[in-house]
């Protein structure tokens, strides 16, 4: 468990087509609430369009290579694991990561990936859990948990919809950008109406649910954006999206229903 | 037994029985909350004077999965012994639901008046069950991540129960599965008397850690566990390579699993306490998970004196409780439906159905009401791309709430888009039968995997054609 682990190796269908690189940060220690799904969303829309694709997961007392991944991808975890992956990153893991960020690798970073993307997180007892602090953001325990699905407004990348279940608070300092107006739900902090941060090719956001297997929009954006950068990648290909395009509205609507207090036996 | 007379308990319990009964002719679900809230409004020790009442004792079974079966197999044990029993069969496992099975069952007079009482305690309930019966066994059997936005996280559950297994007292026997981490470190800090399960067999064990596990860390060190035997999600025999913290002995143990068929499974048991013996056992449910069961409710059975013949005659007949690999016929399909309701549970029937060499349409059910976990992330946690490799599922229907984020889990478990039929998702599980019905034929098995509120509507459904009883009715 303490080894980086090639999870999956699809080669690409034809010799010019491109292959996606993901590293999955402490995929072991760190996936909570089916956030595995975004992994899989990325594979599969990747490996449908004949792209390859490889997995590799970056546990505690795993090196993280330099340039060895087109995109990142880091999940929530329970409080006790949290402790030790904040303990693992201090040093050379979170240079890399840094660096990475700051020219432009795409990464995705739900809940405790995304706390600890930020300044830190701040528990009601016990030490501060320091974090890589590339996103201006502090994170800190409330009292109240938030839990339901949330429906936000992203602008350039559309409606998204997730599950929060979270009782952390975050905070965006000045210059940081929301990920969007939250339009059901609570968002990072409850008070703001935000949800998320986007920084360069960084989103960092509470939504579980898994997100990108109801988001396609988003999962495509991600490899557009990886591929564009690592692999001079123009287009991506057009693809069926029938099946998630259904879900993303199942859950508009189930969350619309359940925030007007209606979460009915409608369809049972 | 003499009691004295007690008023308040008394119409405590009569009003319970007369709002039951109401219910239960108002065709309302069989109306098992309602009266146990009204009962404890009368009287909030009503809970605490019914446990008392039963001469032999109570005995709690909790766990993540395994609850209801595991307690009917108890129950069937202790009627085939000649016991008379209180039990909160229909699985309403709360508070409530404990208090109203008791004041219907416990209080009746003569030869039926019960002296033992099976009671099986939701997770989040257990703490107040066991200050209020003061069981004389408390069983555990699983710990695994179920409906968390409901529970919170396995580490809240594990941290809810810790003192309360720790001011156990010495005339109370606790049961445990040895092959839990988190289950065997609770045991570690109790005054009870422990006796321990598991399972010893080298055929049944997993390739490694399923996605769904929790707690693989040692809970003294925090380093990571090394498993020589992995059986259902993290459950198997652990060991700590840091700091030599191990699953304990096992007193009670079985092994030589076979499972022959969906209603066939064959396991020896060996007991090492009190009498030591090895049994051979038969049991009319597939599954390692319900080879977990019947040894839970074995080893439960060996601690208070139930003749091993009563025991295993019981395991031979066992009629599975309502959505547990439960077979209706219907309009000439056999139907085998299943509950899943967390990850470990999903896992273990998709790995039932592959051992058995499955043959026929799949449809999986998905709601998110309250009772099936708001949160579907957890589908994300299940390994359905073994399901979608099955070389004889010809096509998967996804129905329920939820379908449609069913239908992109077995997409993207790699099933070929045009074998999910997802037509029926988002509308009601009657329209999903009438689906099921017209996508399949005479003669075909067909297994239906639902989430709780999803089965009660597709048992709705199937009780509206007399295919099944009612649930309160069995």
């Amino acid at each position: 468990m303490s080894t980086s682990t090639t999870m999956l190796t699809t080669p690409p269908t034809a010799p010019d087509l491109p292959t996606l690189r993901i590293g999955w940060l402490y995929g072991q220690e760190m996936n909570i609430y089916g956030d595995r799904g975004n992994v899989l969303a990325l594979a599969h829309r990747s490996r449908a369009r004949g792209f390859g694709v490889t997995i590799d997961a970056i546990g505690i007392g795993t090196p993280l290579p330099r340039g060895a991944h087109d995109l990142y991808f880091w999940g929530g975890g329970q409080d006790r694991e949290q402790i030790s992956v904040s303990r693992d990153l201090q040093g050379e893991k979170a240079d890399v990561l840094r660096e990475a960020i700051l020219d432009d690798v795409p990464v995705l970073a739900i809940c405790g990936g995304y706390q600890l993307l930020g300044h830190g997180y701040r528990p009601f007892e016990g030490a501060h859990l320091p974090g890589v602090g590339v996103l201006d953001v502090t994170s800190e325990a409330g009292n109240v948990r938030y839990i339901g699905n949330v429906v936000i407004d992203a602008g350039d990348l559309g409606t998204l919809v997730g599950f929060e279940n979270h009782s952390g608070r975050t905070f965006l300092g000045a210059g940081m950008q929301p990920l969007g107006t939250v339009r059901v739900g609570h968002g990072n902090n409850g008070s703001d109406g935000k949800e998320g941060v986007r920084f360069r090719n960084v989103i960092g956001c509470y939504m579980h649910g898994a997100l990108l297997p109801k988001n396609p929009h988003l999962t495509d954006w991600f490899i557009a954006r990886a591929l564009a950068r690592s692999a001079g990648l123009a287009t991506l290909p057009p693809l069926d999206a029938t099946f998630e395009q259904r879900a993303h509205a199942g859950v508009v609507q189930r969350a619309q229903a359940q925030a007007q207090g209606k979460g009915s036996r409608a369809a049972g | 037994m003499i009691t004295r007379p007690d008023p308040r308990l008394s119409t405590a319990v009569l009003a319970s029985r007369i709002v039951a009964g109401g219910l239960r002719r108002a065709g309302r679900g069989g109306g098992t909350a309602l009266p146990g809230l009204i009962a404890n409004r009368i009287d909030p020790r009503v809970l605490d004077k019914l446990a008392a009442r039963l001469p032999d004792g109570v005995i709690v079974v909790a766990g993540t999965n395994g609850k209801t079966t595991t307690s009917r197999m108890l129950a069937q044990m202790l009627e085939t012994d000649g016991r008379v029993i209180a039990h909160n069969r229909s699985g309403s496992n709360l508070v409530r639901g404990v208090t109203a099975a008791l004041a219907d069952q416990v209080h009746r007079a003569g030869k039926r008046r019960p002296t033992v009482g099976v009671i099986e305690s939701d997770e989040n309930a257990l703490p107040e069950i066991v200050r209020r019966t003061h069981p004389r066994v408390l069983l555990l059997l699983n710990l695994f991540r179920d409906q968390l936005d409901r529970y919170g996280e396995l580490e809240t559950i594990a941290a809810h129960w810790r003192p309360v297994i720790a001011n156990l007292p010495s005339s109370t026997t606790l049961i445990v599965n040895a092959d839990d981490p988190n289950l065997a470190a609770l045991a570690a800090t109790t005054n009870a008397r422990v006796l321990t399960f598991g399972l010893n067999d080298a055929g049944a064990t997993l390739d490694g850690l399923p996605h769904a596990s929790d707690a693989a860390i040692c809970r003294v060190c925090e380093a990571p566990l090394v498993y020589d035997a992995l059986f259902i999600a993290h459950l198997g025999a652990w060991r700590c390579p840091q700091c030599g913290n191990a699953r304990p002995p096992l007193d009670v143990s079985a092994g030589q699993i076979r499972v022959e068929s969906m209603e066939r499974l064959f396991m020896q048991a060996t007991r090492t306490h009190g009498t030591p013996q090895t049994l051979d056992i038969e049991l009319t449910l597939p599954g390692i998970y319900n080879a977990y069961n019947a040894l839970a409710a074995l080893s439960v059975a060996s601690a208070i004196g139930i003749p091993d013949a009563a025991v295993t005659a019981s395991l031979g007949e066992f009629q599975p409780a309502f959505g547990r690999l439960e077979r209706v016929e219907y309009h000439g399909r056999t139907l085998t439906l299943a509950l899943a309701k967390n990850p470990t549970g999903f896992n273990e029937l998709i790995r039932t159905v592959a051992s058995s060499g499955w043959v026929g349409p799949v449809m999986i059910g998905i709601n998110d009401l309250d009772a099936d976990g708001r949160d579907v992330s957890w589908l994300w946690d299940v390994d359905f791309e073994r399901l979608a490799d099955l070389p004889n599922v010809p096509h998967l229907l996804t129905a329920g709430m939820r379908g449609d984020d069913m239908a992109v889990r077995m997409l993207y478990a790699g099933m070929p888009q045009e074998r999910i039929d997802a037509t029926a998702a988002g509308r009601p599980l009657a329209d999903a039968l009438h689906h099921l019905e017209q996508t399949s034929h005479v003669g075909d098995q067909v297994m239906v995997l639902l989430t709780y509120t999803a089965m009660l509507d597709f048992r709705q459904a199937l009780a509206a054609t007399g295919a099944v009883a009612d649930f309160w009715e069995q």
